[in-house]
Order: structure tokens, then C-alpha cells, then sequence
């Protein structure tokens, strides 16, 4: 037996999404703020950069930050700050690659095996099983022995080995609201397969959705980071913080750490931030389904 | 003064079934839940006494506290619920009770949920989960524990009880999961019973058989009972005495069998009318308007029924009533003196 | 004599061994009203989802308004057209709704699946449909959670209705409410059938809701009929030992209820 209900309430429409990030709290909202940053960066690196990443002078090699250059030059004389900014670009458009192609095939395949069920079900999921046993990083350097090295290829491999997992958990999201006696109810009133799922299904589990895309980003970019660091990826002289990580590492073994540093510092802020909203927004998720 | 002293009070008519030995005093019980942030009341000021070997059926429908009632008495309120008034069990107060007591308590207080499945550890044998507290708490022996486990396995209608007890709940139709929490619940051998709506997830032919192995073993036991239920005739059937709850509030207790013609309160009387007759196609119920309020919703200086009541004057607007003595029951219907014999009629005298 | 417009023959269902369904006969006259009785396991329901094309029978036939609907239909076209025919009404008020969607939204949107209207002619029918069922403006721009049981089953009786069906199954539509609700949806339902001239087949192991609701009922037990009639005549003199039992199981003033023999074989485990 159920509670008297809620004074009524009328509907908004669709919780506009900040209403949505302000509601995972302090810790939510820090996050938010510093993605956005990253994202702004990624948009807006070249313009804010002081100087060119690409050209330097390697007398200045290592040398720590003065006037015009804040956090001083990398290993081989260029603008460090430049290079992190413009680097934003290729650390945050990967990960943004491998979510999207994820979530897009992931739900396409969650929700059409929680849908028909039977026999395309167990063959999706057993499809999906065997492409699990396959860490990301495996795949990519298999990519990058058939395809070459560079982000398009390790992005694409990324998203191979990341949709069984999201696939997995969609499907269980799908297959519940599927049991749903709505769902059963517009079946009767004779909603085609796919309006139902568009409408009804993906909407239901959009938290979800969003909560996955955003923990995804977060290992996404690790994953891609090293990529890059592994010469698989971004390719030097790109500024990549993955690759700039990998270039400076002499550096550390030289007492000039700031360059490897300040670019792996700026990949684990990022990431988590990525994660500490993924965790908020998923539980939030959970939480809305009463 | 509170119901339960006027009740006990020389002078006052006797209770209607009411055994002299109270075995759970309950006196203005008030429960307070955390809900979204804010505290919220659950229930408000109940008052209910059980004799030794009674059975008391507890009514109402959604909101109306009935269920909150039984977990405050066995202490199984959410975490950050308050709880105010007294809880009285073999006159020892049963919320003052810590570790090895409150144990012991729980061998004495049984209780049977709604739904047997959400209450029994999936991965552990029946058999397990049966002796679980004799073995722990009352230091029995296995083999002994599990000789009385059988034995009440056959008081509850199943006979081949050993193997019974090597299966695992999905072996078991829900009906015969609810038998052998029944008979879980009596291997401590408890004094006192709650059951929580313990029929209503079952069919009504396995409803008919649970509670008569209930009725059989409360007497074999000499158990009291508080059961709960949204159904007014199954209560009435079953309880010597039945408590009618409305928006966290006790509105009446009545002896069961005067339950029915002698109604003393007009949301009783409401109820058994709303129900369809299965001897009798009416044209059209007599539907009350409206929908039950909850118990935070009761208005704190009115009657809780008065906005659907076909009864209500100006004096049920003017105070909440209390529970006051009528005829060896208890109402809390202002009017309930003039209204007697006609509760259940739209039209006022 | 009246046309019947449910007309269900020999059905049957069968899941791997069991036999959920076996061999059923239905018929309902037009503007009529039919109980099916039945506990768990009596295959009731799977007889509903068959009839309105959620499962699909092993054997039989189930003819609707004059057409044949044995078979899942082959087009969403076709599924739609049947969908006029007849609608259902199930017993959870709180996954009967889409969480996301007003009631507004809900009922329109079954009312652009089967109409070509304009939106000014869909908000008037959305209007008079939720007058019918007694909702007032205020409850049509709520979301689900907003709203009671009773009143979320109301909602999707008026978005049955939306479809303008000739045959409403109520899948224990009732069961679920608090009593005063349940007496008020009812009457609701009454109502509608004296409006509209629905006919009704009504799910459900209440046999006073029944007897309020129908005038034919038919008894299963284990997937097969034990026994039919009027409603009345099969209530008030049971001629089958499980009707009998099933109609003395039900309290009622003066009742007290009869263990049986020990519990037999077959009550292992459950049955869907």
C-alpha cells in the first residue's frame, strides 16, 4: 500500500540540466565547474595561448617559469602554459570520441536486446562478452599495428573495448523498464517498437545515460593519455597531455619536473572531476527510480 | 487522561475481551519519521492494550499508521525515527531495552511480514533460517533445535518437515513460505504475535488456511496477537477485539463481534460499507469522497474525518478529539453517542 | 440474439511443459460484462494478455468485434487497429504510467496514435476523458508521482479509453486500491459502461468485486474452467468443489476459517 501523494505537483519541463548538477552537491558543483573550465580551454586554447606550442628554442630548454612565461618551457624550449592550453584540444576531443560512439552503439544495442529478448538478446550479449575479455589498451595497440598510430585510431579502439561494459549496464536499465506495465500498456495501444523505445525507454533511462557517459569520459581519458604516452596515440610535436607526459619525462630524471608534472596534473584533475560527477549523477539516478 | 488508564479504572464498563493481565500496555505512542529532510508524524498518540492470549486486529488503510504501529513495538522503526509515549511489555518498558535484553525481547515478541521472500535469506537453507535464533540466542543444540522445527512445521500443515528443511525459499510457493515463517516465529516460543498483513499477498484460499492454523496455534499457545490488515471483515473474523486506524490516529476499538451492527465510529461504518457485498450486487457502493489522509496530513485541531464524514458539525472542527469510553469500547467520534445505530446513513438525525 | 463481440474458443498456452492455459471457452455479448475468477497459477491473466495480443496462444482462436486476433499482429497498422478493438486497464497503478509524462501527455499521445486530429480537438477530447473519469485540470498536467493510486488508475482507464475500445480488460485494475478508493473506481466504472455501452471482462480473485461488477463469470483453476454462469447464480450455489471453497474462503461477519488436510504435493514451487 502506497503513502497519500506529494501535494501536487506540476510538471517542468524537463529538468534543465543545471538544476540537475546542482542538486549532486558541493563536491557535484566543484566538478562541474572545472570540466567546464577544460572544456572552455578546449575550445578557446589557441586563442588564450601567450605563445605557439610548436615553435621553441631549446636554449631554454627546462627553464623554470619568468615574465611572459608562467610556468617556464618544456624539454624542448617551447611555452609550456601554451602547450597545455592548446593540448586541452586533442585530451578532451578524444575521450569526447570514444563516449560519443559508446554511448550511441551501447544504447542501440541495449536497448534493441532488452526489446526483442530471445535469441537476439543472448546472441547480442554473448557478442558483447567476448569483445569484454579485450582491455582498451590491448585493442589499441592492435589498432595502431593495422591502422597506424594516431587519435583516430586509438579513439575507435577505445570505443570497442568501452561499449560491452556500457552495453551491459544500459541493458540492464532497459530490461527493467521494459517490464514496466507502461511499456506493456502502449504495446496494447498498438506505439510501434521504435517510438516506444525513443520516447519512453531512452528517456527513462536518461540519468543513466549521462551518468555512465560521464564516469566513461574519465577512463577514456586515462586510457588515451597513455596511448599517447605509449607514442600510439597524439603524435609529437602535437601538444598532447599524454604525449607531453611522455616527451618530458627526461625532465624528471633531470630535477626539472614541472613540465611532465604540470601536464599529468591537469589530466588527474580533469578526470576527477569526470569521475566525482559520474558518481554524483549515478547516484542520482538511482535514486530517482523511486 | 489516556484511554488505556480510563479503560483500566474502576467504574469504567468493563472492555470488551479484554483480559485483566495486560501483556503490551501501548500509551500515546507517537512516532516521528525523517522524510526529505524534515521530521514527519507517523502516528499520533495511540493508545492499545493486548491481554495475554487476545487477539487484537489492527485496521486501516494507506497512511493510516497501522503498520508503523507494530514496528515501533518491536522496535524495527527506520533509523532516525523518534518515538515518544510508552511501550509497555509484561509492564517493562520495551524501548528502554538494550543488548541481551532487547534480545530476549525478540524471543518474546514474534513478528510475520507481508512478504516472506523479502524477509528470508535467499542463499541459506530453510532450515538454517528456522533454528537461526534458538541456536544463537537461546544456546540450544542443533539436533534439538531442529527436532522443534519439524515439530511446528507439522502444527503448520507441513508434514515432511526434514526435507523441508534442506530446501532453499525458492523451493516454496509463497503460501508455504508464509507457513513456515509462521512457524519460525513460534519456535521461540514468544508470548506475543504481530503480524503484518501476513495474508495479504497470498490467495484467499491460502488466506483461509493461514489463519486458521494461526487461530488453531494462538490457542494451543495461549499467544496473543496484534494483526494487522486493510481488511475489516478479516480482522473482525479473526480478533476478539479490532482497532480502527484513520490518518495515524486509533478512531475505535471494538469487540469484534459488535464490530459490524455497532459500529462507533462513522469512518468504520464508511469502510464496511464501501466494500462490495458478495451476497448482494448493490446499484452503486457508497463510496466515500475524497481519499485516506496520511497521518501528517490530520489537521491538528480538528477531527482527521471530518472533510469526508456525512456526520460532521461544527463541533469536529473545534478540537481533535480524544478517544473517549462508549459502551465497553473506545471512539473518537464526538457524536458517536447520538449516532449510534445509524453511523453508516448519509443523512444526519 | 445479441452479437458477441469476444468470442475466445479451445484456447490454449503452453510455456515449455506447463499448461498455463487449457482449453478455454469465452463468450462475451456486446455491452456485456464477464468475470474471470481465478487464484495464482489459474492462468487468468495469461488468458488477458492473450486477448489483447501480449502473449500468443499455442492453440485456439480469439475473435474480437468480428475479426480474428489468434495470431500477433503482422503490422504496427495492424497492431493499432486492434487496439481499437480492445484496451486494458492492469492492476499496478505505479508502473501503468510513463514516470516522465503529464497525464495530459499520456492521453494525447494515444490519441495521436489512432486519431488524425488537430491539437485544439485532441486537448477537447483529452478534457472530456478526463471529466468522465473524474480528474480535474490540475491533476491533468501532473506527473504520475504526484498523484494517488486511485487516482493513477483513473488515469489509465481514461487513457484506455482514449482508444475508444469496445472491450476494456480490467487485469485486477481494483486490486491494489485502498477500499474506500476501490469503491469509489467502481462506481466509476459502472458509470462508464452504463455511458458507453463497453462491455467488460474483469480479472480478479475478489469475488465481491465481482459480483459488483459482472453479470457472467467464468471459474478457473489450474488453467482450465471448473464452472460458469451467471454471476449471481454461481456465488450464491457454487456447484464445483473449488468454486465452493473459494466462495467459502471469503470472510464476512460470522465467519471463521477451516484448516484442510496436510498440505500435498504440487505446492512446491510457484507458478507463472
Amino acid at each position: 500500500m502506497s503513502t497519500a501523494p506529494l501535494p501536487i505537483a506540476t510538471a517542468r519541463r524537463r529538468r534543465s540540466g543545471l538544476v540537475f548538477v546542482r542538486a549532486t552537491g558541493p563536491a557535484g558543483i566543484t566538478s562541474a565547474v572545472v570540466i567546464g573550465a577544460a572544456m572552455l580551454v578546449a575550445v578557446l586554447g589557441p586563442t588564450l595561448a601567450p605563445e605557439t606550442p610548436y615553435l621553441g628554442q631549446l636554449s631554454y630548454s627546462y627553464v623554470g617559469p619568468t615574465a611572459g612565461h608562467p610556468l617556464g618551457f618544456d624539454g624542448q624550449g617551447r611555452d609550456l602554459l601554451s602547450r597545455l592550453l592548446v593540448g586541452a584540444r586533442t585530451s578532451m576531443l578524444g575521450p569526447l570520441g570514444v563516449v560519443l560512439i559508446c554511448i550511441l552503439v551501447g544504447t542501440l544495442l541495449a536497448v534493441s536486446a532488452a526489446w526483442r529478448r530471445g535469441s537476439y538478446d543472448a546472441f547480442v550479449s554473448s557478442g558483447l562478452d567476448v569483445l569484454f575479455a579485450f582491455p582498451g589498451i590491448l585493442l589499441a595497440i592492435l589498432a595502431a599495428t593495422v591502422f597506424g598510430v594516431g587519435l583516430a585510431a586509438a579513439t575507435l579502439a577505445l570505443a570497442v573495448a568501452y561499449t560491452p561494459y556500457v552495453a551491459r549496464v544500459l541493458r540492464g536499465a532497459a530490461l527493467r523498464e521494459r517490464s514496466q506495465q507502461y511499456v506493456a500498456a502502449l504495446e496494447v495501444q498498438g506505439a510501434s517498437a521504435v517510438s516506444i523505445c525513443l520516447r519512453h525507454l531512452i528517456p527513462n533511462m536518461l540519468p543513466l545515460i549521462v551518468a555512465q557517459a560521464t564516469i566513461l569520459f574519465g577512463y577514456a581519458m586515462v586510457d588515451l593519455a597513455a596511448i599517447s604516452f605509449l607514442g600510439l596515440g597524439v603524435q609529437p610535436p602535437n601538444p598532447d597531455w599524454g604525449v607531453m607526459i611522455s616527451e618530458n619525462q627526461s625532465g624528471v630524471v633531470q630535477g626539472y619536473p614541472l613540465s611532465a608534472l604540470a601536464a599529468g596534473i591537469c589530466i588527474v584533475l580533469v578526470v576527477v572531476a569526470f569521475n566525482i560527477l559520474g558518481e554524483r549523477l549515478y547516484e542520482q539516478a538511482q535514486a530517482e527510480r523511486r | 487522561m489516556s484511554a488505556a488508564r480510563m479503560a483500566r479504572h474502576p467504574g469504567a464498563a468493563p472492555f470488551d475481551g479484554g483480559a485483566t493481565t495486560s501483556l503490551l500496555e501501548v500509551e500515546d505512542l507517537v512516532v516521528d519519521l525523517p522524510v526529505e529532510g524534515a521530521m514527519r508524524r507517523v502516528l499520533h498518540e495511540g493508545s492499545l492494550s493486548i491481554g495475554a492470549g487476545e487477539a487484537v486486529g489492527l485496521v486501516g488503510e494507506s497512511g493510516s499508521g497501522k503498520s508503523m504501529t507494530a514496528r515501533a513495538i518491536d522496535r524495527l522503526l527506520p533509523p532516525g525515527a523518534a518515538v515518544g509515549g510508552s511501550i509497555r511489555f509484561d509492564r517493562k518498558s520495551v524501548m528502554a531495552l538494550t543488548g541481551a535484553a532487547l534480545r530476549r525481547f525478540r524471543g518474546e515478541v514474534a513478528m510475520i511480514f507481508q512478504d516472506p521472500r523479502a524477509h528470508i535469506n535467499p542463499v541459506r537453507r530453510i532450515g538454517d533460517f528456522m533454528t537461526e535464533a534458538l541456536r544463537s540466542v537461546q544456546n540450544v543444540p542443533d539436533a534439538e533445535a531442529e527436532r522443534r522445527a519439524v515439530g511446528l512445521l507439522e502444527s503448520v500443515g507441513i508434514q515432511d518437515g526434514r526435507r523441508r528443511l534442506r530446501q532453499y525459499p525458492h523451493e516454496l510457493s509463497g503460501g508455504l513460505l508464509q507457513r513456515v515463517m509462521i512457524a519460525t516465529a513460534l519456535l521461540t516460543q514468544p508470548r506475543l504475535l504481530l503480524a503484518d498483513e501476513p495474508t495479504t499477498a497470498v490467495d484467499v484460499t491460502t488466506q483461509a488456511e493461514v489463519m486458521a492454523i494461526l487461530d488453531d496455534l494462538r490457542r494451543e499457545f495461549r499467544l496473543a496477537m496484534l494483526f494487522i490488515t486493510h481488511n475489516l471483515e478479516l480482522a473482525a473474523a479473526v480478533c476478539d477485539r479490532t482497532a480502527v486506524m484513520y490518518a495515524g490516529q486509533i478512531v475505535e476499538v471494538r469487540a469484534s463481534s459488535r464490530l459490524h451492527d455497532d459500529p462507533l465510529h462513522p469512518y468504520t461504518a464508511a469502510l464496511a460499507a464501501a466494500r462490495p457485498d458478495i451476497a448482494v450486487t448493490a446499484n452503486r457502493l457508497v463510496a466515500i469522497p475524497g481519499r485516506p489522509l496520511s497521518a501528517f496530513e490530520a489537521p491538528p485541531d480538528a477531527c482527521a474525518f471530518a472533510a469526508r464524514c456525512p456526520h460532521v458539525r461544527d463541533q469536529c472542527l473545534e478540537r481533535r478529539p480524544a478517544l473517549i469510553e462508549l459502551d465497553g469500547g473506545l471512539t473518537r467520534c464526538v457524536r458517536a453517542e447520538e449516532l449510534r445505530g445509524h453511523m453508516g446513513s448519509e443523512e444526519a438525525p | 440474439m445479441t452479437e458477441s463481440i469476444l468470442q475466445i474458443e479451445g484456447l490454449r498456452k503452453e510455456f515449455g511443459d506447463l499448461v498455463a492455459v487449457d482449453d478455454i471457452d469465452v463468450t462475451v455479448r456486446e455491452g456485456g460484462s464477464i468475470a474471470i475468477v481465478g487464484e495464482s497459477g489459474s492462468g487468468k491473466t495469461t488468458v488477458a494478455k492473450m486477448i489483447v495480443g501480449l502473449e500468443r496462444p499455442t492453440a485456439g482462436s480469439i475473435h474480437a468485434c468480428g475479426r480474428d486476433r489468434s495470431t500477433p499482429a503482422r503490422s504496427t497498422a495492424e497492431r493499432r487497429r486492434r487496439g481499437r478493438e480492445v484496451q486494458i486497464v492492469f492492476q499496478d497503478p505505479y508502473t501503468s504510467l510513463d514516470p516522465r509524462q503529464t497525464v495530459e501527455r499520456t492521453i494525447d499521445e494515444v490519441l495521436r496514435l489512432h486519431h488524425g486530429w488537430d491539437v485544439d480537438r485532441r486537448r477537447a477530447r483529452v478534457l472530456e476523458l478526463a471529466e468522465l473519469v473524474g480528474l480535474d485540470a490540475r491533476q491533468l498536467r501532473a506527473l504520475p508521482r504526484a498523484l494517488s493510486g486511485g487516482q493513477r488508475q483513473r488515469v489509465a482507464i481514461a487513457r484506455a479509453l482514449a482508444a475508444e475500445p469496445r472491450i476494456l480488460i480490467l487485469d485486477e485494475s481494483v486490486a491494489a486500491l485502498d477500499v474506500s478508493i476501490q469503491a469509489q473506481v467502481l462506481n466509476l466504472l459502472a458509470d462508464i459502461r452504463d455511458e458507453t455501452g463497453i462491455s467488460y471482462v474483469l480479472i480478479s480473485h475478489d469475488l465481491a468485486v465481482v459480483r459488483q461488477l459482472t453479470e457472467e463469470t467464468v471459474v478457473m483453476w489450474r488453467g482450465r474452467v471448473v464452472e460458469r454462469g451467471p454471476t449471481a447464480r454461481v456465488l450464491d450455489n457454487p456447484q464445483d468443489e473449488y468454486t465452493k471453497r473459494l466462495r467459502a474462503s471469503v470472510p464476512r461477519p460470522g465467519w471463521k476459517p477451516r484448516r484442510r488436510a496436510h498440505v500435498g504435493v504440487g505446492e512446491e514451487t510457484e507458478e507463472r
